[in-house]
């Protein structure tokens, strides 16, 4: 019944941590047990993200090596019930994660949750596989520019061929998340287009999130920005994204310029 | 942006698709789903040889991803003309 979503890129710094605290939280609101799972070994980040920095006691490593049990080390989240934290070490041993520890634990997850949803670490070295390894759906997060694109393209070559359920013939669900989308750059023709990339990856679309300073925000108060401020535009992206996730047919909005004040104003008062 | 400004302005997107296009086609070849085409290549030479001489340089395997359908594209060169009906073991 669970479903695990890996959160993945290839490239660094394109908004895939963001997007685990937000899509794991918009879940979560609707009720569903959503955990989200660092893979970040070393640079933990999950956890500032969801605000949950300093409740950290046990991680997915000490789970791994016997040191501390699952439910131990779970964080519950202070606003939504049904959503839990498992944090990444902040050790320097690459190695800490074992495939045979992976494994349990996320198949402990999946007999308590409905969703699992792990934040990979930027690359395509181990983190990156054993982060995607027990995927049923791969959300691809991949910024409009060059070279976000072909890390992309990359990732899903990989998770073609070094997922479990690659070896076993079957395929990962693979899910475009185009963020960090610049309606003005895009306008001025700098920007590659929706179309281009989609035709260039071929994957089916999840959402578009804008770049925008409510991302920050949200992240400087340590509240996944989907329930920070719900009616802020990549709030709204990302709820979207969850249903889309959750089987509902949507059409994917695309972001507009910001409306200046008085813009804003109007389409408060309509 | 004005509708004036967007047909007089011509962004440098065009060539970042351009670009991705060519790169990508070479890199899926190259790289593409890393240990599935590498396999198949390897397969199919194999399946190859056995019949008529070939070198594997002269085996190009490549995947054309898409939805709902993928093309994958092989090609072999064989040297001179491969005369039919006669099969010969390497
Ligand atoms: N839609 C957005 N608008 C504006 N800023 C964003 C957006 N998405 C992400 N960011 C910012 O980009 C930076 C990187 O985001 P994030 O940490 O989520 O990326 P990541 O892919 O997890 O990075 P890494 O590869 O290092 O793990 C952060 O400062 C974040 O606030
Ligand atoms: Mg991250």
């Amino acid at each position: 019944m669970a479903k695990v979503i890996t959160v993945t890129s290839g490239k660094g710094g394109v908004g895939k941590t963001t997007t685990t605290a937000a899509i794991g939280a918009a879940l979560a609101r609707t009720g569903d047990k959503v955990v989200v799972v660092d893979f970040d070994v070393g640079l933990r980040n999950l956890d500032l993200i969801m605000g949950a920095e300093r409740r950290v006691v046990y991680d997915f490593v000490n789970v791994i090596q016997g040191d501390a049990r699952l439910p131990q080390a779970l964080i519950k989240d202070k606003r939504l019930d049904s959503l839990f934290l498992l944090p990444a070490s902040q050790t320097r041993d690459k190695d800490a994660l074992t495939e045979e520890g992976v494994d349990k634990v996320i198949d402990d997850l999946r007999r308590h949750f409905d969703w699992v949803v792990c934040d990979s670490p930027a690359g395509i070295e181990r983190g990156a596989t054993l982060a995607m390894r027990h995927a049923d759906i791969a959300i691809v997060v991949t910024n409009p520019e060059v070279s976000s694109v072909r890390d992309s393209d990359r990732i899903v070559g990989i998770l073609d061929s070094k997922t479990l359920k690659a070896e076993r013939g079957e395929t990962v669900d693979k899910r475009l998340l185009l963020t960090r989308y610049d309606a003005v750059r895009a306008a001025r023709g700098d920007m590659l287009k929706i179309e281009d990339v989609l035709d260039i990856l071929s994957l089916p679309l999840l959402g578009i999130v804008p770049e925008s300073p409510d991302v920050l925000k949200a992240s400087n108060f340590g509240v996944p920005v989907s329930i920070h401020d719900p009616d802020s535009v990549p709030a709204r992206a990302y709820n979207d994204a969850a249903r889309r996730l959750k089987g509902e047919e949507l059409a994917v909005e695309v972001p507009k310029q910001r409306l200046g004040l008085f813009g804003k104003f109007l389409r408060r008062a309509a | 942006m004005t509708l004036w400004k967007r047909f007089f302005t011509n962004g440098s997107a065009p060539q970042a698709r351009e670009r991705l296009q060519i790169l990508l086609s070479h890199e899926r070849q190259v790289l593409g789903g890393d240990d599935l085409l590498s396999s198949l290549r390897e397969d199919i030479l194999a399946a190859v040889a056995k019949r008529v001489p070939c070198e594997r340089d002269s085996v190009k395997v490549r995947l054309e991803r898409g939805a709902p359908m993928s093309i994958l594209e092989i090609e072999v060169e064989i040297r001179g003309n491969v005369e039919l009906g006669l099969t010969r073991a390497a």
